[in-house]
């Protein structure tokens, strides 16, 4: 129970103790726990951050989603007007095509029945003509019954 | 107990006896035989047995920290490390939660005085007479002594040498930073001008000194009165016969632990608050 030396050297070994705590101790693990610290703090705020995104994103691709839906809804509805004014302007053409096909067609028919008439009315004069000779002979001037036949059958 | 052939009262006054080195009076240096030669040393000795188990236990502390030091990450701990860590954690709170200044002391003197004193004063609960007895072999087996001369007390803070040399050192860091922080003529004036004004000068320097002096008295005191206490029971518990003493020295030993735990934490409290006292600038 003396108070001796010892009290000295007890404080001097405090003091080293203490310099030796403040100098390898303290610093190098407070820092590192601060770092572990802040590094969790940043990880939890990307997460938060991540989730924000998230619910952003998904929003943004509900809208487009939508507005992509109508685009296409129209698209079609233009599309379907369109090809009824196709089909509308093709009915049209096809109609105005036929009646052409159809007047020349006629037209052709018109033709051919004149043609076919006039053979025909050539034909009937020169069976007369052959009839009336085989009946009269001799009686008939060839040449003037012929002129007078020709015109009796352009008369027809 | 001992030996049958020592009384109660020498059995106590052994245990109670420091290993001391010192200066005879007649000049030549050696260890003390008994106690009336410890005290014929005067200031002139050291208490071999304080002095190295106070540095074991101090070194063994800094040695196991430094190593969690020297494994620090930001990756998770485990293990020691994170022992380490949440000891770390709970000083950096305390000093957080009482200092205000701003000073990169007074974090790492809160841990080592918290650490230290508590592993001293765990030194309590080892059984009171294992370490001396082996000492007491060691000392007569290898080095032919006689048994009754070899002393040892194992816990470094029942030693008032400990606790003030401790306090000592706090007083210092107290004087020193006050003077830092306050400046000389600011310390000096709030030694003198408070409480009374400056009509009642003696009177202020009178009851501040006191209250400056008190610090470090207080710190030592307390600490070596409570563990000097708690070794005296557990000296007494041991001079029973051995198959009652678990009975008490149990019980004591249980309580113990939360004294030892107590302690450092009072004195590392204190030591916060008067280092936070010393960086105020204002009174």
């Amino acid at each position: 129970m003396n108070i001796n030396l010892t009290l000295v050297g007890e404080t001097i070994m405090f003091a080293m103790f203490v310099w030796f705590c403040m100098k390898f101790i303290w610093p190098p693990l407070v820092e590192a726990m601060a770092a572990r610290k802040k590094s969790i703090e940043d990880g939890l705020q990307a997460a938060e951050r991540g989730k924000e995104e998230h619910a952003q994103a998904q929003k943004n691709a509900g809208e487009l989603l939508a507005s992509t839906k109508n685009q296409a809804a129209d698209i079609i509805a233009n599309a379907d007007k369109q090809a009824n004014v196709m089909i509308d302007n093709a009915k049209g053409a096809a109609s105005e095509e036929a009646d052409k096909i159809k007047a020349h067609a006629k037209a052709e028919l018109d033709q051919e029945i004149v043609k076919a008439r006039n053979e025909l009315k050539g034909q009937v004069s020169t069976l007369v003509m052959q009839g009336v000779n085989s009946v009269l002979e001799k009686e008939v001037d060839a040449k003037t019954h012929k002129d007078m036949l020709s015109k009796l059958s352009k008369s027809l | 107990m001992a030996s049958g052939e020592l009384t109660s009262g020498a059995y106590i006054k052994h245990h109670l006896q420091n290993l001391t080195y010192g200066k005879f009076p007649d000049g030549h240096w050696g260890f003390a035989e008994n106690a009336i030669e410890a005290k014929e040393m005067g200031f002139m000795a050291f208490h071999v047995d304080t002095l190295g188990f106070s540095f074991i236990l101090g070194a063994l502390f800094l040695f196991l920290f430094a190593q969690a030091a020297k494994r620090a990450s930001i990756d998770a701990p485990s293990g020691f490390q994170n022992f380490v860590e949440s000891v770390i954690d709970f000083i950096d709170e305390n000093v957080r939660g009482s200092f205000n200044g701003k000073n990169p002391l007074v974090a790492p003197l809160a841990l080592t005085t918290f650490i230290w004193i508590m592993l001293m004063n765990t030194m309590d609960l080892v059984p009171v007479d294992w370490l001396p007895v082996l000492a007491q072999k060691i000392g007569a087996g290898i080095f032919g002594i006689d048994p009754h001369h070899v002393f040892l007390k194992v816990v470094p803070t029942t030693d008032p040498n400990m606790t003030f040399g401790m306090s000592i050192g706090i007083f210092l860091l107290i004087l020193y930073y006050s003077v830092r922080e306050k400046g000389l003529g600011s310390f000096i004036g709030e030694l003198t001008l408070h409480p009374f004004g400056k009509w009642m000068l003696p009177a202020n320097l009178f009851l501040e000194g006191v209250n400056l002096l008190a610090k470090p008295v207080s710190l030592a005191l307390r600490l070596f009165g409570n563990m000097y206490a708690g070794e005296m029971i557990f000296i007494l518990i041991a001079l029973l016969p051995f198959w009652i003493q678990w009975s008490l020295s149990l019980p004591w030993a249980i309580f113990h632990i939360l004294i030892v735990l107590l302690q450092a934490f009072i004195f590392m409290t204190l030591v916060v608050v008067y280092m936070d006292m010393a960086h105020q600038k204002e009174h």
